[in-house]
């Protein structure tokens, strides 16, 4: 059932939005929060579970260091304060993914607090800036994964079943937690998905997770709520959990505040409730309802100690941190020789640091630029998936930038070496030999190519004679054709005007 | 050689490594004794005769081979039935959890194992640990040696009463508010409360995590020193296990000398609702101590009388919370899928049907004492008291070495008696709780019988953290001069079991 919605720019004229966003991310350790058990993704159900994580009778948590050690990380990296002194709790509600009915977190005393992140949105008055206050970075652990089967929805209600894995269930997770974000207008939308794809930057430089939204490891809620004006109280919030991409987070702010804002218009109230997005059709659909008075009974979890993270460690841990991606964007734009735009598209693309190791490794900043931004983005958004995920290494796209600089190559048949490295082939060498894709750089059968175009259209051979250089075109294209692309077009012209005794 | 089953286990040692008897025969009469009068008594809630056999006969060919054994190798044990067992079942005297099988042992029980103590069976106890003499147990009470009419304390009466009716020489304990101590003093037996970390918890399942700890119980307090140095020690499992070197309670018990040490005697424990045999013992037990050579003060701890009202919101806190994962999902009972029902129906029909009385009222008042606006007025004054009452003990400490009082406030009660009485009930704690309060360690010893019943008293002794030793040291000098008064331990005076 759709809801009746608003047009954006009639919305956001009527109403200010604020945002607050909720983003968990997957810890990338080896172990589990509070146990041994593993966290690779993928394997079968329950096989990476053990008594602690399955919540047995007697089990005792112990806390993953490494994890402690993520969290402060992620807190200075966002200009957090470090807690000198902080615990975890238990936050008590009984749900089948959660095996102790209990959520070990942090309540009140949260590792880290009281940060910042600094986004960059292209407006009509060119880049600006934007900084989104954050509240706290707290530690805790993930819940197991429930599959609803024998129901339409894939959802709790309707299935006849459901299945538990547990996998999941401990995996250590950070709970990132904006202020309320306000002030941003219009441009709600752009500043939530440049804040989440800032945020991922950040992480993916910290290497403390591997933030793939899709996979689940980098989740976002967004809670939206609109109000009259900057001065009014704020208006009551829908939550919309688990969006799963950049785009989503920005699509769904979108579609929410035309959605609010045509039931507050119509005199109706927001109902306070979670929402499910949905990606293939663009618009929220209601959860459950969501109150300020969830009592989760909150206490210090009495089997952990305190965490005290001295301050050597702090700055010891402070001064180990890598470049801050928004320094090291100034950086590479320099070094790069780019634009303000180009190097935006570049982030928001999610390939910067793709780019920086094929630079590293010897590609030229703009041939590494064009391949990831042009071919294997679009492949990547053909499948679905992020672009380091293609399977594209920049090993692979040297070699063929290597090709096409001695002529071994054409921009055309590059793309079909890459569709075989993709497709399994083998190595960029071994695709072009299997599928026989060397241009041809013999000129015997380029001529041959040249004579069989002007005979089947002997009419254009006298426009080229005669000065109209651009009807070369016609004939470097049926040369083309006839070679099955693997000609050098521009030999082909070379040619073509030798034979006709033409200069360019 | 007096009869196996009502030998010590430090005696039994010396009896095996002089080659006099084999474990396997201490353990086969352990059985039998089980056997003949386990039906009275109700100790056991599963006998495992097969498991304690073959352990007893690996500990024997490695005595015959000439290996090194641990202290107490071939000296069976019952083991409260809330520590998780692997492959033996682990109930907690609970219905949600009487067909569980635990797939692992907890760290005691790997201890116990690796020592060489074969575990005769998993003795019975108030359901979850919650109670004060094993009436609430699921399965049946458990009746105290010396009169079978009577409570054997609680929780862990089974541990207690086994050891008492001679059907073994050692058990484990948990004590939360005096689950050890308090049925050690019905029953004339002895029980240690280790300093809260000193004993890993892993594996016990969990009733207020933050004042559960396992300990030790036998007949003498030699005996309860040797089991306590067997499980005694840092875990990484469990994290809120100290890392530090186990107290030295053995040389203490072997020692048992109380010249020069400042003994307190903390006024606010006793007067009204304190038997008069019980004081009456007690005082003997102060005049003893004066005797050997220590000094005896009055101390003032006067925030004990908080000490049961905030005992009684933090244990009922944290159970609330620690049992909310006996939902039916993934172990024990499973009550009302049909297919018809949400699985929160199935949840909250197995807990109503798996969870006794008992269990309900403190989960029902710990949730109330959580929830948000009741938070700050029960919890959190909850453990403002709680610091006060260990500011109390730390102010204590400064005067004088150990302090002592009467263990529990009368002798053993008749069963069924306060059943309906919660509050009578949770009297019987009133001394016992201020050290699980406040982390420190405490043992019960048996000081004679109350003039009045015949039943045993117990004494208390209570030290600061990780100075247990203390215990074991004034322990054993009591035990010492009342041993050469009686003539015999005290059991002797216990009538004799018919038997089946």
């Amino acid at each position: 059932m759709t809801e009746p919605t608003m047009k954006y720019s009639e919305a956001i004229e009527k109403f200010d939005p604020v945002m607050g966003l909720e983003v968990h991310v997957e810890l990338g350790t080896k172990t589990k929060m509070f146990c041994g058990c593993s966290t690779e993704f993928g394997a079968e159900p329950n096989t990476q579970v053990c008594p602690v994580c399955l919540g047995l009778p007697g089990a005792l948590p112990a806390v993953n260091h490494i994890g402690v050690e993520s969290a402060i990380r992620i807190g200075l990296a966002l200009n957090c304060e470090i807690a000198t002194w902080c615990r975890f709790a238990r936050k008590n509600y009984f749900y089948p993914d959660m095996p102790k009915n209990f959520q070990t977190s942090q309540y009140d005393e949260p590792i880290a607090f009281n940060g910042y992140l600094d986004v960059d949105i292209e407006t009509e008055e060119g880049t600006k800036t934007f900084r989104v206050e954050i509240e706290r970075a707290h530690m805790e652990e993930d819940t197991g994964k429930n599959t609803h089967l024998g129901g339409a929805t894939g959802r709790i209600h309707g299935a006849d079943y459901s299945l538990v894995d547990y996998n999941r269930a401990g995996i250590p997770l950070i709970e990132i937690v904006t202020k309320p974000i306000v002030g941003t207008g219009k441009y709600a939308p752009e500043v939530a998905k440049a804040y989440v794809s800032a945020l991922r930057e950040i992480l993916r430089s910290l290497d403390v997770s591997d933030v793939k939204m899709e996979q689940g490891s980098m989740r976002c809620d967004v809670n939206l709520s609109l109000r009259p004006t900057p001065e009014s109280p704020l208006g009551t919030r829908s939550e919309t959990k688990n969006v799963n991409s950049l785009r989503s987070v920005e699509r769904s702010v979108r579609y929410e505040v035309t959605r609010h804002a045509a039931r507050l218009t119509a005199g109706q109230t927001v109902v306070q409730e979670t929402r499910h997005w949905h990606e293939d059709t663009g618009v929220t659909t209601a959860g459950r309802p969501k109150s300020d008075a969830d009592d989760y009974r909150y206490f210090p979890e009495p089997d952990l100690m305190p965490i005290a993270p001295s301050r050597e460690w702090v700055e010891e841990l402070r001064a180990t941190l890598p470049e801050n991606p928004a320094v090291r964007r100034t950086r590479l734009m320099t070094s790069w020789n780019l634009s303000e735009l180009e190097m935006t598209n570049l982030m928001n693309a999610g390939v910067l640091e793709l780019v920086e190791a094929a630079v590293n490794a010897g590609m030229s900043p703009d041939s590494a630029r064009k391949w990831y931004t042009g071919e294997l983005a679009r492949v990547a958004n053909e499948r679905g998936v992020e672009v380091e995920e293609v399977g594209v290494g920049h090993d692979v796209l040297a070699r063929i930038e290597a090709l096409i600089a001695d002529g071994g190559l054409n921009d055309k048949l590059a793309r079909q070496v890459l569709e075989g490295v993709m497709a399994g082939e083998g190595s960029v060498d071994e695709v072009i030999a299997g599928r026989g894709l060397a241009v041809v750089s013999d000129d015997g059968p380029l001529l041959e190519a040249i004579d069989a175009a002007l005979a089947a259209d002997p009419e254009v051979a006298a426009k080229i004679a005669s000065g109209k250089l651009q009807a070369a075109g016609a004939v470097v294209g049926a040369v083309m054709k006839a070679t099955r692309g693997q000609a050098d077009a521009a030999r082909v012209r070379e040619l073509l005007f030798e034979k006709l005794g033409v200069s360019e | 050689m007096t009869e196996l089953i009502r030998m010590n286990a430090s005696d039994l040692v010396d009896a095996m490594n002089s080659g006099d008897v084999s474990s396997v025969e201490i353990t086969q009469a352990h059985l039998d004794r089980i056997a003949a009068v386990d039906a009275d008594v109700h100790a056991f809630l599963h006998v495992d005769a097969a498991g304690a056999l073959s352990a007893a006969a690996e500990v024997d060919a490695k005595r015959s081979s000439g290996e090194s054994q641990s202290v107490l190798a071939g000296v069976p044990l019952g083991l409260k039935d809330i520590l998780a067992t692997k492959g033996l079942p682990t109930t907690c005297g609970s219905k949600i959890l009487e067909n569980w099988i635990p797939p692992y042992d907890a760290t005691v029980v790997s201890r116990l194992r690796q020592a060489g103590i074969p575990i005769l069976g998993k003795t019975n106890m108030d359901e979850f640990a919650m109670g004060s003499s094993t009436e609430h147990s699921a399965f049946g009470p458990t009746h105290n040696p010396w009169d079978l009419e009577r409570i054997p304390g609680g929780s862990g009466g089974g541990s207690s009463a086994c050891l008492a009716a001679f059907e073994a020489p050692l058990a484990i304990g948990t004590d939360t508010g005096g689950s050890i101590r308090q049925p050690a003093a019905v029953t004339g037996t002895v029980g240690v409360k280790p300093t809260y970390g000193g004993v890993s918890r892993y594996g016990a399942v969990a009733l207020a995590s933050s004042l559960d700890q396992i300990g030790p119980c036998a007949r003498t307090v030699l005996d309860t020193a040797l089991l306590h140095s067997v499980i005694a020690g840092y875990d990484p499992m469990d994290s809120t296990s100290i890392n530090a070197a186990v107290p030295a309670v053995v040389e203490a018990a072997r020692r048992g000398d109380v010249q020069g040490m400042k003994i307190g005697i903390v006024r606010e424990i006793g007067g009204e609702g304190f038997q008069a045999g019980v004081q009456a013992r007690f005082d003997e037990s102060v005049a003893l101590l004066e005797n050997l050579g220590a000094e005896i003060v009055e101390v003032s701890c006067p925030n004990f009388p908080l000490a049961l009202a905030a005992y009684y919101l933090i244990l009922p806190s944290e159970c609330s919370s620690n049992l909310a994962k006996f939902d039916g999902i993934r172990f024990g009972l499973r009550v009302g899928d049909d297919g018809s029902k949400s699985v929160e129906q199935v949840m909250s029909e197995t807990r109503a049907a798996g969870f006794g009385d008992e269990v309900i009222r403190r989960i029902i008042l710990g949730t109330y004492a959580l929830s948000a606006g009741y938070y700050d007025a029960y919890y959190g004054q909850a453990q403002k008291v709680r610091t006060m009452i260990a500011q109390d003990f730390t102010r204590a400490f400064e005067e004088v070495d150990v302090l002592i009082s009467p263990t529990a406030p009368t002798t053993a009660f008749k069963i069924g008696e306060k059943l309906d009485d919660p509050m009578a009930m949770y009297l019987n704690d009133v001394a016992t709780i201020p050290v699980n309060l406040a982390g420190l360690p405490g043992m019960s010893l048996p000081i004679g019988l109350a003039d009045e019943d015949n039943l045993p008293v117990g004494l208390q002794i209570m030290a600061p953290a990780m100075a247990d030793d203390r215990l074991y040291n004034v322990g054993a000098a009591i035990e010492r001069e009342l041993l050469a008064k009686w003539g015999a331990p005290l059991l002797s005076k216990a009538p004799e079991l018919a038997g089946a």
